[in-house]
C-alpha cells in the first residue's frame, strides 16, 4: 500500500498548509466578524516576495521570513485603510469591498512583477527524497508537514497561554467586554489581522517552490480555506486545523483514488475528468453534510 | 428614473443604427440579460436577506438546458425557455430546501457549495462539452418574430426584463412579499404571527432561481455558447457585486449594477490593461461612501 | 429632470466611450490570445514575435500595408474569447484574425469567425476538429497541426527504444490530440494514460501513479506554467533518476527550461523550431528578439514571427485590399515567406508540411539550453489531409 502512504502524506501536507491559511481567516472572521475575500492575496504576496528574495540571493529561511513579513505588513495596511471601516457592516458589503481588494492585489502584482509566473528553487539541502517504508518521499514536503504542525502547536500555545492570546480569545466571544476593559480594540484588531496575513504569507512562501507563483493563486486556494473554516466552526482555531486536514485528505485521496475506481467502468479520459469533478465536489459534499448535522460547524465558538 | 431608464433602453438600438455601431446592441443585450439575473438575485438578497453565493448555478443550468435542446433540434422558444425555467426551479427547490435550514454566513457557504457542485458537474459531463463548452447551433424561435435579428432579440430581452421588474415590484409589495421581508427583519415575529416562513422563503428562492434560469436560456440564444464558467463561484460573486453596486433592495439596481460591471470592463479594457485595478478601487469607494449603490446615487439623498 | 438627463448621459457615455473611432485605412488584425493565467507568457511571446516582424517594417505595417493589431486577452476562457471575437467583428469590423494559443478557446472562436467569412491564420492552436473534414478555405495554420507536434515525439520515443511509457496530458482538445498523435507513431507498451486539468498546480497524485506504473520513460504535454510545476515536482519526487522524459516542444521550451533549472538537464524533446537552427531567417529572428526583449524566444514567439510574415505576404499581394478575397487566399496559400524553420509549406488542406528535429537539454557555458541533435521527420504532413475537400 505504498501508493496509499504517499497519498496520505500528500494529503497531510496539503491540509497542514491549508491550516495556515484557515487559521488567519477564522480568526479574522471569528473576532472581527469580517468576511475577508482578500486573504488569498496575502498568501500570494508572501509567495511573490519570497520568490523574489530568493532570486536575489537570499538564503531560503530569510526569503520565507521576508515573504511572511511582507504579507503581515500588507495585512496591517489593508486593515487600517479598508477593513477597519467594514466592522459592523453587513457581510455583503464586506464581500464587495474585499473582492475589490482582490482585483487591486492581482493587478498590482502584475504591474510590479509582470504576468509570467515566478520560480523559487528548493535549497539543495532539502531537495532530495528520503525512504519511508517502501517509498521515497520528497524531503521538502516532509518539511512542510513539520513546519505546519509546529506552527499549529505554536499558535495553540500562543492563544492558550499568552496574554495577547487570551485577549484574542476574549475578543472572539465578548467583544464589547474586552473594549470595556480598556484594551485598545483598534490595535488588537490590526494585530489579529496582521497575524492572519502573516500565517497566510508563510504558507505562500513555503509553497512557492513547489507550486507556481502566479497571479490569482490566492483565489484557487481561498475557496477551500472557506470550506475548511466552515466545517471547523468559524472562529475556532482547533476547528480550522481539523477542517483543513479533513479537506486536505479528502481532496488528495479523492483525486488519487476516484479516477482509479472509475477506470474500472469507463474510458481513461472520462474517468479522469469525472473523477476530477467528483473529487472536487467531495469537499463540498463533506461541508454540506457537516452543516446539516452540525449547523455551526464541528467546534462552534459560542459568540457574542 | 424608471422612465428615463426605459427610454435609454429603447433608444439604444435607434442610436446604434444612426451611428452605425451594431456592437452597442450586442453590448446592451448582454447587460439586459445579466440585469435579469441580478434582479432575480436582488429579490432574495435585498428583500429576503438570503445571500446566495450560488445563484450562477441556476443561470448556468437554464443555459445548458436550452443549449442541449437547441443542439438536438428543438428550437421553439415555447419549449426551450420554459424548460430552462422549470429545470432551474427544480434545482432551486432542492438547493433551497436544504440550504434554508441554515442562515447567515452558513447559508452563504452552503449555497456556494451547491453552486460549485453544479460547476463541477458541467465540467465533468464531457458529453455536454466539459470545460470546452457547448456551442449552440441556433437561436430559439418565436412565431412571427425573427429572433436572429440582433435588434429584435434585444427588444425581446428588454421586454422580459421589464416584465419581470413589474412582476417583482408587485410581488414585494404583496402579502407574500411582506412576509418574506418581515422574516428578513425578524423571523421570530413572523413565525409568531402564524406565517409558515420557511415555505414562503423557499418559494421566493425558487422564483429567483427560475428567472435566473430563463436568463440563462436567453444567454444561450444570445452568445450561442454555454460553458461551465457560467456556474463558477466567481460568476456568482459577480452577480452579487452587480446587486450591491446597483443598490440592494432596489430591483432596478440590478440592471444598473450589471451595466456598470459589464460596461466597465469593455470600456476600460480598451484603454488600459489594468482596468481591474481601477474597478477594484471603484468598488471599495462605493462600499465605503455610496452605501446605497448606484440606485442610491441616482435616487438622491432623500431617504437617508 | 436632472436625474433623467444624468441617467441618459451616463448610459450614452458608457457606450460611446467603449467604441473606438473607426479609421478606414489600416487593416485591422484581431489578435485574440492568452495573456494571463499560467499560460499567459505563451500569448505574450506570440504577440512579441508578431510585433518583432512588424517592427522590421517600421512598427505599424505588414507587407507594406498599414495594419492595426488589436490585442486582447481571452484569459484561457472559451466564452471570453468568443465575446472578444464578436466585438472585434461587430465593432472593429475586423476580418482577419490570429493569435489563439489554446485549442479550447480556438474551437469556441474560430468556427464562428469562419462562418462569418473572416480569415483565420493560426500561430499555435490547430485542433483535429478543424483538420480533415473540418478544414475551411479561409483557415490557414502556420505553426503545426496539433497531432504533428506529438507524432514527432512518439517517433523519437520509438527510436530511443523505450519499451514502456506513461502518457500525461490535460483534458482538453489539444491534450487528446497529443495522446492520439503520440500513439500513432509510438508502438511500445503504454502503461497508463493520465489526464490532468488545465488549471492544476499540484501533481502529487499523478506522480504517485507514475511511480507505481514504473515506466522506462514519461511523455507529457503540459504547456506553460503547468509544465513548469510538473517538471519541478517530478524531480523532487525522485523520479528523474528512475525514468526518462521525452517531451514535445510545447512542454520543453526556453522559459520552461530556465524556470526548472537543473531539473530538466538530459531531457529529450522534439520540435519543429529550435533556437540554434542555422537558417538565415532564424538567425535574424533570434538576434532581433533577444535585442528587443532581452530574453530567449520560445516556439510561440517564433510562430508569431512566421505568422506575421505569412500574413504580410498575403497583404502585399493584394495591396491591403481584403475585398480581393480570392487573390488574398491564393497568396496566403503560397506561403511566400522565409520561415525561421527553413523548410515550410502548406499541404492541400492548408496545414503545415515541415521537418521535425530531435533535441536535448544540455548545460552549455553554465546555461541550460535546448540543442538540436538530429532530424526525426522530414516533410511531415498530418493524418487527416485526405479527408479535406480543399
Amino acid at each position: 500500500m505504498t501508493l496509499a502512504l504517499e497519498q496520505t502524506l500528500n494529503g497531510l501536507q496539503f491540509g497542514v498548509m491549508l491550516f495556515l491559511l484557515a487559521a488567519g481567516l477564522t480568526l479574522v472572521f471569528g473576532i472581527m466578524g469580517v468576511i475577508n475575500l482578500a486573504h488569498g492575496s496575502m498568501y500570494m504576496i508572501g509567495a511573490y516576495v519570497a520568490a523574489t528574495s530568493a532570486e536575489h540571493g537570499a538564503p531560503f529561511a530569510v526569503a520565507v521570513l521576508a515573504g511572511a513579513a511582507a504579507a503581515a505588513v500588507a495585512g496591517a495596511v489593508v486593515e487600517a485603510v479598508v477593513v477597519r471601516r467594514l466592522y459592523g457592516r453587513n457581510h455583503l458589503d464586506q464581500v464587495l469591498a474585499t473582492f475589490g481588494l482582490i482585483l487591486i492585489a492581482n493587478d498590482g502584482v502584475s504591474i510590479v512583477w509582470g504576468r509570467t509566473p515566478l520560480e523559487m528553487k528548493i535549497p539543495d539541502a532539502l531537495a532530495g527524497a528520503v525512504p519511508i517504508f517502501d517509498i521515497s518521499y520528497p524531503v521538502y514536503r516532509l518539511l512542510l508537514i513539520a513546519c505546519g504542525v509546529a506552527l499549529a502547536v505554536a499558535l495553540a500555545f500562543f492563544v492558550a497561554r499568552t496574554r495577547l492570546g487570551a485577549l484574542i480569545r476574549a475578543g472572539a466571544t465578548h467583544r464589547e467586554l474586552v473594549g470595556a476593559l480598556g484594551v485598545n480594540i483598534v490595535q488588537l484588531n490590526t494585530i489579529v489581522f496582521a497575524l492572519g496575513a502573516l500565517l497566510a504569507g508563510v504558507a505562500g512562501a513555503l509553497l512557492a517552490p513547489i507550486l507556481s507563483v502566479q497571479i490569482g493563486m490566492g483565489e484557487q486556494v481561498l475557496i477551500m480555506t472557506f470550506v475548511a473554516i466552515v466545517i471547523g466552526g468559524l472562529g475556532s482555531i482547533r476547528g480550522a486545523f481539523v477542517g483543513a486536514l479533513a479537506i486536505g485528505l479528502v481532496d488528495t485521496l479523492g483525486r488519487a483514488y476516484i479516477p482509479v475506481l472509475l477506470r474500472a467502468v469507463t474510458t481513461p479520459d472520462l474517468a479522469d475528468t469525472l473523477g476530477g469533478g467528483l473529487s472536487a465536489i467531495a469537499i463540498y459534499v463533506l461541508m454540506a453534510v457537516v452543516l446539516i448535522w452540525k449547523p455551526r460547524g464541528l467546534f462552534p465558538v459560542s459568540s457574542r | 428614473m424608471y422612465l428615463a431608464t426605459l427610454l435609454v433602453l429603447v433608444a439604444i438600438p435607434i442610436l446604434a443604427a444612426i451611428f452605425g455601431q451594431p456592437f452597442w446592441v450586442n453590448a446592451a443585450t448582454r447587460i439586459v440579460i445579466y440585469g435579469i439575473v441580478a434582479m432575480s438575485l436582488d429579490l432574495i438578497v435585498g428583500y429576503g436577506a438570503m445571500v446566495s453565493f450560488g445563484h450562477a448555478a441556476f443561470f448556468a443550468l437554464g443555459g445548458y438546458v436550452a443549449g442541449i435542446l437547441l443542439t438536438n433540434g428543438i428550437d421553439s422558444a415555447f419549449v426551450t425557455w420554459p424548460a430552462a425555467m422549470l429545470a432551474a426551479a427544480l434545482l432551486a427547490a432542492g438547493v433551497g430546501a436544504l440550504s434554508l435550514r441554515t442562515s447567515g454566513v452558513y447559508f452563504i457557504m452552503i449555497t456556494l457549495a451547491f453552486g460549485q457542485m453544479v460547476y463541477y458537474a458541467s465540467v465533468g459531463l464531457k458529453m455536454f462539452g466539459g470545460t470546452d463548452g457547448l456551442p449552440v447551433p441556433a437561436r430559439s424561435t418565436l412565431p412571427l418574430i425573427d429572433l436572429r435579428d440582433a435588434t429584435v432579440f434585444y427588444i425581446v430581452c428588454t421586454v422580459v426584463l421589464v416584465a419581470f421588474f413589474v412582476i417583482a415590484s408587485r410581488l414585494v409589495e404583496s402579502r407574500f412579499g411582506m412576509v418574506v421581508r418581515g422574516a428578513a427583519e425578524s423571523e421570530r415575529r413572523m413565525t409568531a404571527l402564524g406565517f409558515p416562513v420557511a415555505r414562503y422563503r423557499l418559494v421566493a428562492f425558487v422564483i429567483a432561481g427560475a428567472v435566473a434560469g430563463l436568463a440563462g436560456a436567453l444567454w444561450a440564444d444570445f452568445s450561442r455558447f454555454v460553458s461551465p464558467d457560467m456556474a463558477s463561484w466567481t460568476r456568482s460573486g459577480e452577480f452579487l457585486v452587480m446587486v450591491i453596486l446597483g443598490g440592494i433592495g432596489s430591483l432596478a439596481g440590478g440592471l444598473y449594477g450589471a451595466a456598470v460591471l459589464t460596461g466597465f470592463e469593455s470600456l476600460f479594457s480598451g484603454f488600459t490593461e489594468h482596468w481591474m485595478l481601477v474597478l477594484g478601487i471603484v468598488l471599495i469607494l462605493i462600499v465605503l461612501f455610496a452605501k446605497r449603490g448606484i440606485y442610491g446615487v441616482l435616487a438622491g439623498r432623500r431617504h437617508d | 429632470m436632472l436625474q433623467f438627463r444624468a441617467v441618459c448621459a451616463a448610459f450614452i457615455a458608457l457606450l460611446l466611450l467603449g467604441t473606438s473611432a473607426s479609421a478606414a485605412d489600416p487593416v485591422k488584425i484581431g489578435f485574440i490570445t492568452t495573456l494571463s493565467t499560467s499560460g499567459g507568457y505563451l500569448g505574450e511571446d506570440a504577440r512579441d514575435g508578431f510585433l518583432l516582424a512588424m517592427a522590421e517594417e517600421g512598427g505599424s505595417s505588414l507587407g507594406g500595408v498599414p495594419v492595426k493589431l488589436l490585442v486582447e486577452d481571452d484569459g484561457l476562457m472559451p466564452a471570453k474569447g468568443k465575446e472578444i471575437a464578436d466585438k472585434m467583428v461587430l465593432q472593429d469590423k475586423a476580418t482577419l484574425f490570429t493569435g489563439i494559443i489554446y485549442s479550447n478557446v480556438d474551437l469556441a472562436v474560430v468556427p464562428g469567425l469562419l462562418a462569418g467569412g473572416a480569415t483565420y491564420v493560426s500561430l499555435n492552436a490547430a485542433p483535429s476538429q478543424l483538420a480533415g473534414k473540418g478544414c475551411n478555405k479561409n483557415y490557414f495554420v502556420v505553426s503545426w497541426m496539433n497531432d504533428n507536434l506529438h507524432e514527432a515525439t512518439g517517433q523519437y520515443a520509438q527510436t530511443l527504444g523505450f519499451k514502456k511509457m506513461v502518457l500525461l496530458a490535460p483534458n482538453y482538445p489539444a491534450g487528446k490530440d497529443a495522446i492520439n498523435g503520440f500513439k500513432r507513431f509510438y508502438h511500445g507498451t503504454i502503461a497508463d494514460e493520465i489526464y490532468t486539468s488545465l488549471d492544476q498546480t499540484d501533481f502529487s497524485a499523478e506522480l504517485a501513479r507514475v511511480r507505481a506504473d514504473q515506466p522506462d520513460a514519461v511523455f507529457e504535454f503540459l504547456p506553460g506554467g503547468l509544465g513548469i510545476n510538473f517538471l519541478k515536482q517530478f524531480s523532487q519526487a525522485g523520479l528523474k533518476s528512475k525514468m526518462k522524459l521525452v517531451l514535445s516542444a510545447a512542454s520543453l521550451e526556453s522559459r520552461i527550461v530556465s524556470a526548472t533549472g537543473d531539473d530538466t538537464i538530459g531531457v529529450y524533446g522534439t520540435a519543429h523550431w529550435v533556437q540554434d537552427l542555422p537558417y538565415p531567417a532564424n538567425k535574424k529572428f533570434v538576434a532581433g528578439f533577444i535585442a528587443k526583449y532581452h530574453r530567449d524566444p520560445t516556439p510561440y514567439a517564433a510562430m508569431g514571427y512566421d505568422t506575421a510574415h505569412e500574413i504580410a505576404s498575403g497583404l502585399r499581394a493584394v495591396g491591403g485590399d481584403l475585398t480581393k478575397a480570392d487573390a488574398f487566399r491564393a497568396a496566403l496559400k503560397k506561403a511566400n515567406f522565409a520561415s525561421v524553420r527553413g523548410n515550410f509549406r502548406f499541404g492541400s488542406d492548408q496545414e503545415p508540411i515541415e521537418d521535425w528535429y530531435s533535441t536535448q537539454v544540455v548545460k552549455r557555458g553554465g546555461k541550460n539550453e535546448i540543442v538540436t541533435i538530429g532530424k526525426v521527420a522530414r516533410d511531415l504532413g498530418n493524418a487527416y489531409t485526405s479527408l479535406c475537400p480543399l
